[in-house]
């Protein structure tokens, strides 16, 4: 066998073949190029386009009557009053339900379980539950809930199926914020005589509040934007009234009757409104559907700077 | 300079631990115990359905009308809508969502795939209704002039749509994927004198491909659960076809439809929700779970 290099002249043709082939190459990958920043382009047009379209038809509707008025059978005085304010104390049971749990158990993942079969089982229930349709956590709801613990269709119901649902997203982001901590930190504080506890409360917990804040945010934007769950316990009424005020004028001052009031939502007023026929009800859609682009939009902005900024302050 | 504290507190920081061991474990059983939430409700509610009506049936019928007075129980004329609109959103999001992120991974700056991921990201976290508002309002009429016989319910429009909610899954999941494959790889590649394309397609894209199919998986169940875009623009009447132009219900779409009127306790329409629920969380579970055996296949590879 012989190593010896292949001094041989290749004719003409060959040469000129590889050529041919190397600018083809070349041709290939900068159509590929132009072709996937088209692509990229044009997808994110679509998000332009519909905001565009929602403000074209919607931008005109939103003043201070729309904001301020109840639901109606006459499109030009509807408005989104008891909407946000349902909303807004959606949010507030999703929070309290969802954050809480969502840190501990992450917590618990991440610095606690030992690796066994169990752990096996909860990490795989989690990556199933992230991808549960949301409409099964309505079901659930409305099963469990709304009959068996006998919330009625109220706030109290909605709001604990809108936390449930984001309650892998906050999971999730906490345990992946806990990951990017070296263990050298964990091994510090030990070394210092601290127990687990407080190395989790004094170093872990402070270190990760930029990625759990940002999976909080990200979840609360899902949540606020979510209405297949409410319509299934039954939320998508006439409410032309606000439920009770969680602060009162007597002691003890603030009452949780509110939590058993029936209630409506930004994305389920949204929805009553595209079902029916009528141009005018059609720009109320789109009012309140500018009104939840803009909350999740600038929700999700907020989270993506925050991560950005937790990244670059930084340094191991 | 704090002080190291008394010999004494040990105890009390031991109490603590405990304590708090207890509570964060309540917080991970928290997470099992929706699983369990969901699955005790579907067969709990759905078991009187199911004792009324045998299996077989929901395979022989051909209409689903649970409602009427002479019901039929044919859940495949809602697994058709399910079907025709998850394959719609996946003609759009497979193609786009993986070119996409062959573009980011192999040809885009990082100074610009930093920016414009995120930004893709944003359009999965719109919410539905809205989809729904501008597949019912804005494509439809766009597609009637391409179709002048499409209904103004229809599963291409709403399938599109739902295509381009998914898109960022398969490319955000997609790029991750494949820019985790080894460098060393591609420069092989190169070194045999193959372009950038060449390289994407031929190693980069094999190479990534159990992240990539756990990238498709996953957009397949959201597409299959999604809910709003549906019960808006592809109509609410079950409906055995398979012809995207027309208009027919999905598993999902029915349980809105059903949500939508009164709903006593124990009726027969609130058994068939629980029971179109249960049909639903069986298919989500099965391409969750392959998106999950896949993933980790993958993350253990490389």
């Amino acid at each position: 066998m012989s190593y010896e290099r292949d001094f041989t002249v290749r004719p003409e043709p060959y040469q000129k073949q590889q050529e041919g082939r190397a600018h083809r190459r070349g041709t290939i990958d900068r159509n590929f190029r132009r072709l996937g920043f088209l692509l990229t382009l044009a997808t994110l047009g679509i998000l332009g386009i519909l905001l565009l379209n929602l403000a074209m038809n919607g931008l005109a509707r939103i003043d201070w009557q729309f904001m301020s008025s109840f639901p109606s059978r006459r499109a030009g005085e509807a408005g989104i009053l008891s909407a946000w304010v349902g909303t807004l104390l959606l949010m507030l049971v999703t929070a309290s339900a969802a954050i809480p749990f969502g840190v501990a158990a992450g917590i618990y993942l991440e610095e606690y379980a030992s690796k066994n079969r169990w752990t096996d089982f909860v990490e795989i229930n989690i990556a199933n539950l992230a991808g549960v349709p949301s409409i099964l956590y309505g079901l659930m709801a409305l099963g469990l809930f709304v009959y068996q613990f006998r919330f009625g269709q109220s706030l109290l119901a909605g709001g604990l199926a809108l936390g449930c649902l984001v309650l892998p997203i906050v999971i999730v982001a906490t345990r992946e914020s806990l990951r990017t901590i070296p263990s050298s930190i964990r091994e510090a504080a030990f070394a210092l005589g601290a127990t687990k506890w407080q190395a989790v409360w004094h170093h872990l917990l402070p270190y990760s509040t930029g990625g759990i804040a940002t999976g909080v945010i990200l979840a609360m934007s899902r949540a606020i934007g979510e209405s297949a769950p409410l319509i299934t316990i039954g939320a998508l009424t006439f409410i032309a009234f606000l439920p009770p005020a969680p602060l009162i004028s007597h002691a003890p001052f603030v009452s949780g009757e509110w939590l058993f009031s029936p209630f409506t939502a930004l994305p389920i007023q949204m929805f009553n409104w595209v079902s029916r026929p009528g141009e005018e009800f059609q720009s109320n859609a789109a009012a309140a559907g500018l009104i939840l682009m803009v909350i999740t939009l600038s929700m999700n902005a907020a989270a993506i700077l925050l991560r950005r900024r937790a990244q670059r302050n930084i340094t191991w | 300079m704090e002080v190291s504290p008394p010999p004494s507190s040990r105890r009390l920081d031991k109490t603590v631990e405990s304590f708090m061991v207890w509570v964060l474990r309540a917080g991970g059983w928290a997470s099992v115990l929706v699983t369990f939430g969901i699955v005790l409700t579907l067969v709990t509610e759905s078991w009187p359905f199911f004792r009324e009506v045998p299996l077989i049936r929901l395979f022989q019928d051909t209409m689903w009308t649970p409602l009427f007075a002479q019901p039929q129980y044919g859940i495949g004329a809602l697994l058709a809508g399910t079907l025709v609109t998850t394959g719609v959103a996946l003609l759009v999001a497979i193609p786009l969502g993986t070119i996409l992120a062959i573009y980011l991974s192999e040809f885009a700056e990082p100074k610009f795939r930093d920016w414009v991921k995120p930004m893709l990201e944003l359009l999965s976290a719109v919410p539905t209704v809205v989809y729904g508002y501008f597949a019912l309002l804005t494509l439809t009429p766009i597609l009637q002039k391409i179709f002048p016989d499409l209904p103004q319910f229809s599963m291409l429009s709403a399938g599109l749509i739902m295509g381009v909610m998914i898109v960022p899954y398969v490319t955000s999941l997609g790029e991750d994927a494949m820019r985790s494959v080894p460098m060393l790889l591609r420069e092989g590649a190169f070194a045999l004198g193959d372009g950038k394309l060449g390289v994407a397609v031929r190693v980069v894209f094999p190479g990534a491909f159990s992240g990539l199919a756990a990238a498709y998986v996953l957009a397949i169940s959201r597409a299959v659960g999604e809910t709003m875009i549906v019960a808006i623009a592809a109509g609410l009447q079950p409906k055995m076809t398979f012809n995207p132009l027309e208009s027919a219900a999905t598993v999902t779409a029915f349980i809105v439809q059903v949500s939508l009127g009164d709903l006593p306790h124990g009726s027969i329409g609130y058994q068939s929700i629980f029971a179109a629920g249960a049909v639903l969380f069986l298919m989500t579970l099965g391409f969750n779970l392959a998106g999950h055996v896949l993933r980790k296949r993958f993350h253990r590879a490389t």
